[in-house]
C-alpha cells in the first residue's frame, strides 16, 4: 500500500463504510419484513405508517398449519376456557379451526407442500451430485474425446428455459403417468442439476493431485479403491457444497412444479403463491409459510459463503 | 470374449488384482450421465421439435396434423410475438443495467478494509439465494399501493406500481435487481481483489486522479469477470418466468416465457408453443455459446 494515506482518503472511507451500511439495510429490509410480518397480530400487518415495535405472536404459524373458518359468534367462555393454547389463538382472531367429525384437527395445504419440497429437493440432490461426481472424476482424469463439446452440450441442458423443455415433458409425462408424481419432478430436478453438479465438481476434482491416487496404485490398490477411497474422502467439502446448491436449487424451482403438479406431489414454491387468491389476504400467514420456507436456504447461504463465488460461477471462478 | 478372459483369470492374478480398466472406469462414469441428460432433456427436445410442425392441441383427442413451417411462419409473423420479445428485450436490458450499476457499485464501496466485511457480504448475497417465486409474492406487498412499505419509505403517497401498465415492468426490473444484484458483486469483488496492488501505487506515484486510475487501471481488469457476469445474467433475464407471472398480470410484462406458458397450458396450442419453444430455445443456445465462449477464455488467463 502507499506510504501515507491522505486525509481525503480516510475520508472517503468512513463515507464507504457508511454507504456500505445503508446498502446491507436496504437489501435485507424487505428480508426482514418476511420475517416481522411472520410474527405480527393480522390487525398490525398493513398499518399506516408500518407498525415496527409490536409483541410477536406465534398465531400466524398456527393459522399456517391448520385450516380455518370464519367464527360466525365469539366462543363461549367455557369453550374458549377449555381450548388449548393454538386454538385460543385463533379465536382472537375471530376464526376457529376446521375439526373433523371425531375432533380432529384439519392441517392445511402447507405441511405435505413443504414434506413433498424436502423429499423432492433430497432425492433429486443425492442422485445428481452422486451421479455428477463420478462424471467429474471421469472427466478430470481420463482424456475423453470431444471433451469440450460434451461438457457445452451438458452445461447447456441446464442453460435451457424451463417452459420450453416442460412443454413435451407434460406431454410424455401424461402419457406414462408422471404427472403430479414425486417421481416426476425428481427426474426433472436431477436432470436440471446433474450437469451443474458435473461442472462444479469437475472444479473440485481438478483441485485434487493426481499423485494421490497414483501412490494409491503404486501400493497395489485398483482404480476404484482408490477413487472411493483416496478422492472421494478429499473432495467431501467440494461434495457438500455442490450439494447445498443443487438442493437450493431444487428447493427454489417454480416452473416445472406449477406445470407439472398440481396436487399431490406439489411443492411450497407454487403452493405459496396459490394461497393469495382474490380479496385481502392475511398477510401474516404468507409471511409465516414464507419465512419456513426461507429459513433452511439463509441458514446454507452463510454455511456456503467460501464457496458462493465458485457455484454460481458454475466452477469457472474461484478465490 | 473379454469377459470370459476375465472370469477365467485366477483371482490372484495381477490382472484381476487391478480390477477394471482405466477406459472402462472412463466409460462407466461418464456414459450414464450423458445417455441421461440424452434421455431426459434432449429426447424431449426432439419430440417437441416433431410436434412444432403440426397442429396439435393437447387438449383434445384430435390427431395432429402435419402443417409444415405454418406455425413458425405465423409466430414470426404476430405482431403480438413481436411484441413479447420487445417487452423482454426491454426487461433484459434495464434489469440487466441496474444489476450491473448496482452490484458493481456496492462491490467497490466493499473493496477495502471494513469491520466484519465476510458477514456483511455474505449478508448482501442472500436476496439471490432465495425463491424467487415466493420472495417476489412478497413483494406484492411491499409495492402494495396504500400499505406497502416502499410507498411509506419513499413518501410516495400512493403510488401504483403494479397496476399501472407502465409501471409495472419496471417494478418487476426492481425487484429483479435486489435479487441478482448481488451476484453481480460477488463476481465483480472476485475481480477487483484480483487486481494487482503494485499498479495502484505505481499510479499513486504518477499522481494520477481517481477518475484515471479507475478507467485506466480497474475498470479494465475487471471487464472480463464483470462480462460474464453480464452475459450469465442476460441469459437468465431472458428467460424470466416467475417473478414476472407472480407480481402482474399486465399484458406489459408479458415476457416470452410468459406468451410460451400461456401458449401451451392455457391456450394449448400444444404445436404453435412448440414451434415458438424452439424459436426461444435458438436465442437462448447462442447466448449459451457465447457464455461458455467467456468463460474457457477467462479460466485460461
Amino acid at each position: 500500500m502507499a506510504a501515507v494515506r491522505t486525509s481525503s482518503e480516510i475520508g472517503f472511507n468512513r463515507v464507504a463504510i457508511v454507504a456500505i451500511l445503508v446498502v446491507t439495510l436496504i437489501f435485507l429490509a424487505p428480508i426482514y419484513w418476511i420475517a416481522s410480518t411472520a410474527f405480527k397480530p393480522r390487525n398490525l400487518a398493513t398499518t399506516i405508517p408500518p407498525t415496527v415495535v409490536f409483541q410477536p405472536e406465534i398465531s400466524p404459524f398456527v393459522k399456517l398449519f391448520t385450516k380455518r373458518s370464519q367464527l360466525r359468534s365469539p366462543p363461549t367462555p367455557e369453550e374458549y376456557a377449555a381450548a388449548p393454547w393454538w386454538e385460543r389463538v385463533v379465536f382472537d382472531g375471530g376464526e376457529k379451526i376446521v375439526r373433523d367429525g371425531k375432533g380432529q384437527v384439519q392441517w392445511s395445504g402447507y405441511p405435505s407442500r413443504f414434506l413433498n419440497s424436502l423429499i423432492i429437493a433430497i432425492t433429486s440432490t443425492v442422485l445428481a451430485v452422486g451421479m455428477g461426481t463420478f462424471t467429474a472424476y471421469g472427466f478430470s482424469r481420463f482424456k475423453v474425446k470431444g471433451e469440450a463439446d460434451l461438457l457445452f452440450f451438458i452445461l447447456s441442458t441446464r442453460m435451457l428455459p424451463p417452459v420450453v423443455v416442460a412443454i413435451p415433458m407434460f406431454l410424455m409425462y401424461r402419457a406414462v403417468g408422471l404427472n403430479d408424481s414425486h417421481i416426476g419432478l425428481i427426474i426433472l430436478y436431477t436432470a436440471f442439476n446433474l450437469s451443474f453438479s458435473v461442472w462444479l465438481m469437475k472444479g473440485f476434482m481438478d483441485e485434487i493431485p493426481k499423485e494421490y491416487e497414483e501412490a494409491a496404485l503404486v501400493d497395489g490398490y485398483t482404480r476404484m479403491e482408490a477413487f472411493f477411497k483416496i478422492v472421494l474422502p478429499e473432495a467431501a467439502t467440494g461434495i457438500a457444497a455442490t450439494a447445498v446448491f443443487c438442493f437450493i436449487t431444487a428447493w427454489n424451482e417454480y416452473a416445472f412444479a406449477l406445470i407439472m403438479t398440481n396436487r399431490r406431489a406439489q411443492t411450497a414454491p407454487p403452493f405459496i403463491p396459490s394461497q393469495v387468491g382474490s380479496g385481502l389476504p392475511d398477510w401474516t400467514v404468507i409471511a409465516a409459510g414464507t419465512f419456513l420456507f426461507l429459513l433452511p436456504v439463509a441458514i446454507f447461504t452463510f454455511l456456503l459463503r467460501n464457496h458462493l463465488l465458485r457455484g454460481m460461477s458454475f466452477g469457472a471462478i474461484r478465490k | 470374449m473379454a469377459t470370459t478372459m476375465i472370469t477365467t483369470l485366477d483371482r490372484s492374478s495381477r490382472a484381476a488384482a487391478r480390477g477394471l480398466s482405466d477406459i472402462s472406469i472412463r466409460n462407466l462414469f461418464i456414459i450414464p450421465t450423458v445417455l441421461f441428460l440424452i434421455v431426459f432433456n434432449i429426447f424431449p427436445l426432439i419430440y417437441s421439435l416433431g410436434y412444432s410442425f403440426t397442429d396439435f392441441r393437447a387438449s383434445t383427442n384430435a390427431p395432429a396434423n402435419f402443417v409444415g413451417l405454418q406455425n413458425y411462419r405465423d409466430l414470426l409473423n404476430d405482431p403480438y410475438v413481436w411484441s413479447n420479445f420487445a417487452i423482454t428485450a426491454k426487461y433484459v436490458i434495464i434489469s440487466v443495467a441496474g444489476q450491473l450499476l448496482v452490484g458493481f457499485g456496492v462491490a467497490m464501496l466493499l473493496n477495502r478494509d471494513i469491520p466484519l466485511k465476510g458477514l456483511l457480504t455474505t449478508l448482501l448475497l442472500l436476496p439471490m439465494m432465495l425463491s424467487m417465486a415466493v420472495v417476489g409474492l412478497f413483494w406484492k406487498l411491499l409495492y402494495d399501493p396504500s400499505f406497502g412499505i416502499i410507498n411509506y419509505a419513499l413518501g410516495l403517497g400512493t403510488f401504483e406500481w403494479l397496476s399501472d401498465p407502465k409501471m409495472a415492468l419496471y417494478a418487476v426490473a426492481l425487484t429483479d435487481i435486489w435479487m441478482w444484484s448481488p451476484f453481480v458483486m460477488l463476481l465483480s469483488l472476485a475481480g477487483l481483489s484480483a487486481v494487482p496492488k503494485h499498479l495502484y501505487e505505481a499510479a499513486a506515484i504518477d499522481r494520477a486522479g481517481p477518475f484515471y486510475t479507475f478507467f485506466r487501471i480497474t475498470l479494465p481488469l475487471v471487464a472480463p469477470i464483470l462480462m460474464i457476469a453480464v452475459i450469465f445474467r442476460t441469459m437468465e433475464a431472458f428467460k424470466t418466468f416467475d417473478l414476472a407471472y407472480i407480481l402482474t398480470s399486465q399484458p406489459t410484462t408479458e415476457l416470452i416465457s410468459i406468451r410460451l406458458y400461456k401458449m401451451a397450458f392455457q391456450e394449448w396450442q400444444t404445436g404453435r408453443s412448440c414451434a415458438l419453444a424452439y424459436i426461444v430455445l435458438i436465442m437462448v443456445l447462442a447466448i449459451t455459446n457465447i457464455y461458455v465462449k467467456y468463460l474457457n477464455k477467462v479460466k485460461e488467463r
